[in-house]
């Protein structure tokens, strides 16, 4: 008897909603905007679908129905993906600890 | 061209990295490192996936300039951005997830012997029900990112919008989702996954519209919960690791930021989501007009007041963020300090209108974060500190809450102000706030009102310290 691929995945699935609970609740409260726009940047790995779906054509037709859903999908998960990381990379930069000898 | 169960492995990585990105936010100085891992991680997922690749078709070269172009686009806005407004922008990139996995699954439906799903009109039955999951609350996430976006924009009017037979009608729709999604997997046609995507659009819709304002932070968390299930329903039909592990995390992080935000008001997911609340028709605010005595001053006795005080806990809220009064807060703060006074700031989950605003609003302005508390960590400081400074919030501390089970806010955790020897109430007028209900703060024999915006009140107030 042979194990479906699916369960597999299906446990990475679920052995993952439970590290993402561990790790979400160990999260400081204060870093949660952070916390959004970083998650908004990750699930945009999507990506790698959209470039797959882009290269469905050929070299005649690189513009088929799928490629384009592929191409704009493309443009949007890259406009999150920067997005994502450099607005949170500019947030955390603004996180500072208070000087040891103020005056 | 790398073999399938390499590229695997590096999926695999990049989840890794994903999940160590998140741990790095449980302090601020791993944060900046998380993030890191979470840029190589992506970078990692991208490089494989072009290397998999076997034919380099010119399409390739298009690959990479939409990449770029998306690319540009996303850090121009991250640079432009404001911090004010990091919640609208956290709601943009939301709907964005969520069309890209629409697109996804329509190109994995039209042509699905390019992921290996079978061939068009004879897609596998699992991959099939696992695009339609993924398409559909792509497309929820895509509508209701939008409505929230124009609220919180402004661009829509904050309060909710209902109508009869509003929660049947979302019923009933839900329910044509589930029947279309059977009828596809019986016959496979395109007429029924179309009409499934547009639905899904109009559930988005619907859902938002009758969700006031200050409910925006479950909204938004519970928005990023969507584009996290929506990730991971794509990554079962396309059968990638990096995909499915980030989809869980994305799915349960929001899920608890939705939690935390709902317990910040005492209130149930459902409640929040069935709407309605705080609109302007809430009856309670008009029941007690009653003239009651107010004290209201200037800055001058505000300034009096603090630069005599020992210690100053400030308050912030919306209206802060608002009156981008973060600055001359910070610049008030320094010369309280240089008076002696210690200075601390408080806040509340539900302040402002995302998880963390508040926050991220102090770092703006240079405030060090081991000066900010959350509410658990510091009311009960209230009780001995001689001033509060409250700048643009207003529910969140209102003492009936803790009194009155009558009011619509009874049993949300508010900040104890009312204990402190004195409160600064800065507002601009006595209206009440997004609950609909009077502040029992503003009448109490220690509270003087300084009826003003937020940020020119502060900055008076620094001219007379």
């Amino acid at each position: 008897m042979e194990i479906d691929p699916f369960i597999f995945r299906l446990s990475i699935f679920i052995l993952s909603i439970f590290v993402g609970y561990y790790v979400v609740w160990s999260v400081t409260p204060s870093l949660h905007t952070p916390l959004m726009s970083v998650t908004n940047a990750i699930s945009s790995v999507i990506i790698v679908g959209a470039i797959i779906a882009s290269l469905a054509g050929t070299n005649l037709s690189i513009f088929n129905q799928s490629s384009i859903f592929g191409f704009l999908a493309i443009v949007l998960a890259a406009i999150n993906i920067f997005g994502g990381f450099l607005v949170t990379q500019r947030m955390l930069a603004m996180y500072k600890k208070k000087k040891k000898d103020k005056k | 061209m790398i073999s399938a169960n390499l590229l695997a492995i590096f999926y695999l990585i990049s989840g890794i990295l994903f999940i160590l990105a998140l741990r790095g936010l449980s302090s601020p100085e791993t944060s900046r490192q998380g993030n890191l891992f979470g840029i190589i991680g992506m970078a990692i997922a991208i490089t494989v996936t072009f290397l998999s690749i076997d034919n380099f078709s010119s399409g390739f070269l298009y690959v990479i300039l939409f990449l770029l172009i998306g690319g540009s686009i996303g850090a121009f806005i991250a640079f432009k951005i404001p911090m004010t407004a990091m919640p609208e922008l956290v709601a943009g990139f939301h709907s964005l997830v969520g069309l890209a996995a629409v697109f996804v699954a329509i190109s994995a439906f039209i042509s699905p012997d390019v992921f290996n799903l079978g061939s068009s009109g004879n897609i596998k039955l699992a991959s099939l029900i696992e695009m339609s999951i993924g398409a559909a609350v792509g497309a929820i996430t895509f509508s209701g990112s939008i409505i929230a976006f124009l609220k919180l924009r402004g661009l829509m009017s904050g309060s909710p919008i209902t109508f009869p037979g509003q929660h049947i009608l979302n019923l009933l729709i839900l329910i044509s989702i589930i029947i279309l999604t059977y009828f596809l997997c019986l016959n496979q046609s395109p007429n029924f996954f179309w009409s499934l995507i547009a639905i899904s659009f109009l559930v988005g819709f619907l859902l938002i519209i009758p969700i006031g304002g200050a409910d925006m932070p479950v909204v938004i968390s519970m928005l990023n919960s969507y584009s996290g299930w929506a990730a991971a329903g794509i990554g079962f039909t396309l059968e990638n690791t990096a995909l499915i592990i980030t989809g869980a995390l994305v799915g349960s992080s929001g899920a608890i930021l939705s939690y935390i935000m709902c317990k910040g008001m005492n209130r149930s997911f459902f409640n929040v989501i069935l709407g309605g609340f705080g609109g302007t028709d809430q009856t309670s605010s008009k029941t007690s007009k009653e003239q009651k005595p107010v004290k209201s001053g200037n800055a001058d006795d505000a300034a009096f007041l603090m630069k005599n005080a020992s210690s100053v806990i400030i308050v912030p809220g919306y209206g802060m963020a608002v009156a981008q009064a973060q600055h001359a807060l910070r610049e008030m703060v320094d010369s309280l300090k240089k008076n002696g006074v210690k200075v601390s700031y408080a806040i509340h989950p539900v302040a402002g209108r995302m998880p963390g605003h508040m926050n991220v609003l102090l770092a703006e302005a240079n405030v060090p974060y081991d000066e900010v508390f959350e509410l658990e960590e510091i009311n009960n400081d209230f009780a001995n500190c001689d001033v509060a400074y409250v700048i643009g919030a207003n529910d969140v501390t209102n003492p009936v809450a803790k009194t009155d089970p009558q009011s619509p806010i009874y049993g949300m955790p508010v900040l104890d102000v009312e204990k402190s020897k004195s409160v600064l109430f800065v507002k601009r007028s006595l209206s009440p706030g997004y609950a609909g209900i009077d502040n029992d703060l503003f009448y109490r024999d220690n509270t003087l009102m300084l009826f003003a915006d937020a940020k020119k009140m502060t900055e008076d107030i620094i001219k007379n310290l």
